[in-house]
């Protein structure tokens, strides 16, 4: 929904700080996620995912998140699923190349990214190509699992 | 001009040190000397007489040559295909290679491949949406994106090894280029864009059309003020309009290409429009020439592509330096 996509672009700022404070909640909570098994918790995570974030941010779940660094703007609304910013095409009124009447997903990222203020951390950092595999899959287990070490 | 160690052409020239490519366009930069690229249109046709026509405008007026991959979209001959046969008349190629088409098995592929025909230097770009070409019902493949596939054709280059990790015996010598547009928004992002295009291994950059001096003024003002213009190559896009007509028609329909009103206006009201836009681009020409922190002009002249010499000519903004021919031989 547009209305509440351009919301949580505006309230990028303390969405972030909501969004990163939850991982850390998951990090503190991860020995009982261990203990249930992440493989079991995979497809209800999902689901719960796929609501929360396909409300706020129209997430395409990739299963390898990235709004964090995108202003809160899930890249893979772009016809071009671009990860790493916007492409040359960006029309002057700041409309999507490929569908005119879509604003720009990398002109709201930078919009989100300004908000939340810290670029050199965030929208600059360089997004490795999608692992095809993950669609669908937990983001948030997953993010948790990088942080403990547990995955490459 | 020739190098003392000039090879026969389909050579390779010696690797300086310093140097990632064994390739002549990354030595013109590196020696400092305002280059000049231009675009080939590639044929709709299998005929290799049609490439070696097409290429015989350049010889002796620029530095190197974009070979357009599938550019706006539409199907023409590959540029790995053009770079393959002009390589063998010693012509410095830089390979445009889009992710539109190709995921990340077959470009690290066609990387190996031109490498070894000889292409020194590789363009990496996002590539036009499917949807602007003659074939909009194809499905669009963007596996990765310009600036991932510029990281992992590092890899391949730095580290001799694949994305996977696994390893190459010999990798391939490339000067690696992007692509920027200093005039699309959002503007204040763009110097930041190019910025982490240098990070992920841009060592140069060719732009989009500039009609605007005063936005790429701006543009490069940022790109000094964080050092940009000390680590990469910066290469500003130029063309000729052929009439007022088409400018407004290239304004309203090619996404991506500012051009401001005073230039349509200029154009309407010369008596020869397509001389009129000839003069523009040497003017635009010149006065990029002369903006720091900018070490080349790249030509794009759609079907005026024998226009060049004379542009090059007009503008001096080689000074005198006359660019490597197969006629030298």
């Amino acid at each position: 929904m547009k209305s509440v996509r351009n919301w949580s672009i505006r309230q990028a700022k303390w969405l972030h700080v909501v969004y990163e404070g939850m991982e850390g909640l998951l990090v503190l909570i991860s020995p009982l996620l261990r203990r249930i098994g992440w493989q079991r918790l995979d497809r209800g995570f999902a689901w719960v995912e796929g609501l929360i974030k396909g409300f706020l941010f129209d997430s395409q779940s990739c299963g390898q998140c990235t709004l964090g660094s995108t202003g809160l703007s899930c890249p893979m609304n772009c016809p071009k699923t671009l990860r790493n910013g916007p492409c040359g095409g960006v029309r002057q009124d700041g409309g999507c190349e490929v569908k005119p009447d879509m604003t720009c997903v990398w002109v709201k990222a930078w919009e989100g990214s300004k908000n939340i203020g810290t670029p050199e951390t965030t929208i600059q950092v360089i997004q490795p190509p999608v692992d095809a595999r993950l669609k669908g899959h937990s983001a948030w287990l997953r993010a948790v699992r990088e942080r403990l070490g547990e995955l490459s | 001009m020739k190098f003392d160690d000039e090879p026969p052409p389909g050579e390779v020239l010696p690797q300086l040190p310093g140097h990632t490519s064994t390739g002549r366009f990354e030595r013109i930069l590196r020696a400092g000397q305002f280059a000049v690229t231009a675009e080939i249109a590639p044929p709709d046709s299998a005929d290799p007489a049609d490439v070696y026509t097409r290429a015989a405008v350049f010889e002796g007026y620029v530095d190197a040559i974009n070979a357009t991959d599938g550019s706006g979209a539409n199907c023409h001959m590959s540029s790995m295909g053009i770079c393959s046969l002009l390589t063998r008349l010693g012509h410095s190629m830089i390979l445009q290679m889009s992710c539109r088409d190709r995921n990340r098995i077959a470009l690290q592929g066609d990387a190996l491949g031109a490498s070894a025909m000889g292409v020194a230097n590789i363009l990496c770009l996002s590539g036009d949406g499917v949807q602007s070409g003659d074939h909009p019902e194809a499905k669009p493949v963007f596996d990765m994106d310009s600036i991932s596939s510029l990281a992992m054709l590092r890899q391949l280059r730095d580290e001799a090894q694949f994305l996977s990790g696994r390893p190459l015996t010999s990798p391939p010598r490339v000067f690696l280029g992007a692509a920027a547009n200093p005039f699309a928004p959002p503007l204040d992002y763009r110097p930041l864009r190019l910025a982490k295009k240098v990070a992920a291994g841009a060592q140069f950059v060719q732009t989009q059309y500039c009609f605007d001096i005063d936005r790429l003024n701006t543009f490069m003002r940022e790109v000094r003020d964080r050092g940009l213009d000390e680590k990469v190559f910066i290469l500003p896009g130029v063309g000729p309009l052929a009439s007022a007509k088409s400018g407004e028609w290239i304004r309203n329909n090619v996404a991506g290409v500012h051009i401001p009103d005073a230039v349509i206006k200029r154009l309407a009201g010369a008596r020869d429009q397509k001389q009129e836009g000839v003069n523009m681009c040497i003017e635009f020409m010149q006065q990029i020439r002369e903006i720091p922190g900018v070490s080349g002009v790249h030509i794009m002249a759609y079907r005026q592509e024998h226009r060049i010499s004379e542009m090059v000519e007009k503008s001096n903004v080689l000074g005198g330096r006359k660019p490597w021919t197969p006629k030298h031989q």
